[in-house]
């Protein structure tokens, strides 16, 4: 129905009976707005279009110094070996990718000149290709000409494994292609249904190839441009201190009109996230902080009366509780954890379902994350229209407590529940983090009130995070029975981010645990909805698919959402940051000015 | 003398290879991964990181590590930043001049106040002034430089809003208005630094007179006619002053090696920052580089503070 209705939606909006925002409006109504509702129209026919712009300055320049905090400075400036997101956002105040998110998901053009789209012939109707038109003029900033030969040669420059680029994952099954001095072609493989990743947002910046051409491949850690970038950006490039500043000076050639506002820019590295806020909303001695992740009630408190306040963009980022299919207090083959096993308690369906009903995320909320939280029943919280309304979710130790009576788990002398010699005793493995401890202190609680025995335990993130095959406490080899974290979701579609749980990615030792599906979860409808969604044109089709697969995902209760969480950043009252939850902070920055 | 020195620095040679042994064994085993932000990322294929890696000549055995660690450093070539991707060399130098200055002051700070405290304290014992020198002393090392930074901070900037709490390396003013903001910028982290060194240094500096200031020789200087103040500066200090070179020498490191607590709350850009970051996200070349130059410093002023002993007394005989 559903289907039928958007379709005839679509038709209206081709002939221009119904306008575009009105569009919008109705998908909203439906549940269905947000970045790719743009790109259903694209597909549609319709093309995409550009985000409205909220900047007001009518002229280049004059607007002072702007002083950014990273309490996590930069420490190279080549995106294409960012360690982390700190590093592309620094490479990002230079380099320009063709296109960007703007806050809502709605696509922005940067180096190109227009939206492909079906509709204007630049995207295949069969989702193989897509041709980017390039804005002409275009120069670096060491005034050579941008062109079609600098984005083939980025393709070229990641593709190669000794380069060893961190972006080579979304580039190694394209073929990028020159047509002519201003349009670049590129052919998949197959029909791929969201085209917008190669070259668009952070991990989408074009380096100049007169610059690197010599140091492709074995010889790129010795470009001298790693540290000194020289890119097409709204800010040219004075100094760099890895970890500590970054220095900017406005470009005068810039190719967006009356932008950039700011004269000279700085971006300062270190310290914490507490003292970030403090020296951005508080005293002012900062325009702008990233990533303030800090109580909410110091927040307020710093607000009162401050020079600053805080800004929240809205993402897909999930912080879920993951439940172990598998055994991890048995070894098979010198593996814990193992595809041989059965875990003892969670395949028992009502455990997992009392699991769920034992986390109070309202308490979380308030208690921890604040205005930078949302409780949400669904793994997939983004975007908007691959948000499934299905779901629910609620607190109640009674309720848990009957299912477990039902089941047969009843509370022994000690009273914890057991069922056939098996207690109901518990591993709850995180990162160490302020949050995450406090979120487990709370489940504990509630689990204790139900007669499950929880044991906490805490690695360090760099332990816990990493791919170390010889350390145990990795949330890859999950020798735990539940673990908490948070994966977080680089662009607004939701394909890459639900893959990870098919079960041809199992984690297991036989892959040194780099499969991604590290609650060991396999279930035949899940994988079927997942692979018929990777090939689905059909937008209306694929969204479905994509809520199927989330519903499985809580029916079977893989996952138990904790927190959808905002990005939280602090600007200055004067300061005008456009910030998307879907890209880096500094995507937007052309688009960044200052008003009294 | 000379035949002495010699001595010691063939001495330090094994003990530095042993020190550097240590060192590298203990940062090879210690858990994480350089490029595991990379594995929480859903965008990077394993195939990265194992490629970097292999690059990096992380997969190598540890003693051949420890062999090409070994001869690049014989060669002058300290590393390469795993995640900089720059020398460890530049990086640290990048690093050094903000440690020394801010604590440089500092140790001079405490210096200044240390020893005439100190000094004053010693010679009217439980009067007035050294009861109140030894509680602020107390007061002074039982508060922790975090404390006392976050503390200032708020008094100071926060409050009051007189000094910025950000430290910054790229000041927008020159000559005279440029210093004044580098002191300006400076008195938070040295005042903390300082106090908290001066402390305990002036608690040192006045026991250190006590022992010698009832020695016999002292009584005899006095009878013969001396002033107070000849005998105090002239006979007293020079000979209380060794423990206390002592203790400044084996500081010295700490000056080239920062302050890693206070940076931090400052955001200081020094060597102490850059250890602590680079322990943070596993960077070993940085780690191993920073901690062997302290090794080196703290066995090069071992042995200066041994010559000064010679030097300030001459019954100690260096053989």
């Amino acid at each position: 129905m559903l289907d039928k209705e958007l379709r005839s939606m679509i038709g209206q909006v081709k002939d221009g009976r119904m306008d575009r925002r009105a569009f919008i409006k109705r998908l909203a109504a439906v549940g269905l707005t947000a970045p790719l509702a743009n790109q259903i129209l694209a597909l549609g026919g319709v093309a995409m279009a550009e985000g409205p712009s909220v900047y007001k300055p009518t002229k280049r320049g004059g607007g002072g110094a702007l002083k950014l905090l990273w309490w996590q400075g930069p420490t190279l400036l080549n995106p294409h070996f960012a360690t982390g997101t700190k590093d592309q956002d620094g490479s990002r105040l230079f380099y320009e990718p063709l296109a960007c998110w703007d806050p809502d998901g709605n696509m922005k053009l940067v180096l190109a000149s227009e939206i492909p789209s079906t509709q204007n012939g630049l995207l295949a109707a069969d989702g193989k290709s897509v041709t980017w038109k390039l804005k002409p003029g275009v120069k670096w900033h060491d005034g050579k000409p941008f062109s079609a030969d600098d984005v083939v040669f980025t393709w070229e420059y990641i593709i190669d494994p000794a380069t060893a680029a961190v972006t080579v994952a979304t580039y190694r099954d394209i073929t990028v292609e020159k047509v002519d001095d201003l349009t670049v072609r590129l052919t998949f493989k197959k029909p791929t249904p969201f085209w917008a990743d190669a070259f668009v947002g952070a991990t989408g910046q074009i380096l100049p190839k007169h610059l690197f051409a010599e140091y492709k491949g074995s010889k790129s850690r010795e470009a001298p441009n790693n540290l000194a970038p020289v890119g097409t950006g709204p800010y040219k490039f004075i100094e760099f201190k890895p970890g500590d500043l970054i220095r900017g000076e406005i470009n005068k050639d810039y190719h967006m009109p009356n932008r950039p506002y700011f004269d000279t820019l700085e971006m300062k590295g270190g310290g914490d996230a507490v003292s970030a806020a403090r020296a951005v909303i508080q005293t002012g001695e900062y325009d702008f902080g990233w990533n303030i992740q800090v109580e909410d009630d110091v927040l307020l408190r710093l607000e009162k009366g401050g020079k600053g306040k805080t800004i929240y963009a809205v993402g897909g980022d999930t912080e879920f509780i993951a439940l172990n299919f598998t055994d991890p207090n048995t070894e098979v083959d010198g593996e814990k954890s193992s595809m041989k096993t059965k875990h003892p308690l969670f395949s028992d369906p009502a455990v997992r379902k009392a699991m769920s009903l034992l986390v109070d995320r309202d308490s979380i909320k308030k208690a921890i994350y604040g205005r930078a939280g949302r409780t949400t029943a669904n793994f997939l919280n983004g975007p908007e229209k691959f948000v499934s309304k299905n779901t629910s979710w609620e607190f109640s130790i009674e309720k848990a407590s009957k299912i477990l009576d039902d089941a047969g788990w009843k509370p022994g002398a000690d009273g914890i529940r057991e069922k056939d010699g098996k207690k109901l005793k518990l591993l709850y493995q995180t990162s160490i983090n302020g949050p995450r401890q406090k979120t487990q202190a709370i489940v504990k609680q509630a689990c204790q009130k139900a007669g499950i025995d929880v044991e906490l335990k805490s690695v360090v993130a760099s332990v816990f995070f990493s791919s170390d095959v010889a350390n145990p406490d990795t949330y890859a080899k999950f020798y735990a029975d539940i673990e908490m974290f948070q994966i977080p979701m680089s662009q607004p579609d939701p394909a890459q981010h639900m893959r990870r749980y098919h079960s041809s990615n199992v984690a297991t030792k036989e892959n040194k645990w780099q499969g991604t599906n590290f609650p060991r979860f396999v279930n035949k409808d899940y994988d079927a909805a997942i692979d018929a969604a990777d090939g689905e044109m059909d937008p209306v089709k694929r969204v479905a698919l994509y809520i199927k697969a989330n519903d499985i995902l809580f029916q079977e209760t893989v996952f138990i959402p904790a927190q959808h969480r905002l990005k939280v950043e602090a600007a200055s009252n004067t300061l005008r940051p456009v910030i998307s939850g879907w890209a880096n902070e500094t995507d937007n920055l052309f688009d960044w000015y200052r008003e009294e | 003398m000379s035949q002495y020195v010699l001595r010691r620095l063939l001495i330090a040679i094994p003990s530095l290879l042993g020190i550097s042994v240590v060192l590298f064994v203990v940062l090879a085993l210690a858990p994480g991964d350089p490029f595991s932000e990379l594995a929480t990322n859903p965008n990077v294929p394993p195939e990265v990181q194992a490629a970097l890696r292999a690059k990096f000549g992380l997969d190598d055995p540890i003693h051949l590590r420890y062999l090409h660690w070994l001869n690049a450093m014989l060669h002058g070539d300290w590393g390469f930043s795993f995640v900089s991707r720059m020398d460890v060399d530049t990086l640290i130098l990048q690093r050094l001049p903000a440690t020394l200055y801010v604590i440089g002051s500092a140790q001079i700070l405490a210096l200044l106040i240390a020893i005439p405290v100190g000094v004053y304290a010693a010679t009217k014992p439980y009067s007035l002034f050294d009861q109140i020198a030894n509680t602020l002393a107390f007061v002074g090392f039982s508060l922790p430089t975090f404390f006392t930074g976050i503390l200032f901070i708020l008094i100071f900037s926060v409050t009051l809003d007189w000094l910025p709490f950000v430290y910054t390396t790229d000041i927008k003013a020159t000559g005279i208005r440029w210093m004044l903001e580098m002191i300006r910028q400076a008195i938070m982290p040295v005042a903390v630094l300082g106090l908290f060194q001066a402390a305990s240094m002036t608690r040192f500096v006045r026991s250190a007179m006590l022992d010698v200031i009832r020695l016999d020789y002292v009584t005899t200087a006095r009878a013969k006619g001396l002033g107070q103040a000849t005998v105090i500066v002239k006979h007293v200090m020079r000979n209380a002053m060794i423990p206390v070179v002592t203790l400044i020498a084996l500081q010295m490191p700490a000056v080239f090696g920062g302050a890693i607590v206070t940076e931090q709350i400052f955001r200081i850009p020094g060597i102490g920052s850059l250890l602590i970051s680079s322990i943070l996200s596993n960077d070993t070349p940085v780690v191993m580089a920073v901690t062997f130059v302290f090794a080196c410093l703290v066995v090069l002023f071992n042995l200066i503070a041994d010559v000064l002993y010679g030097w300030l007394d001459p019954r100690i005989s260096l053989r």
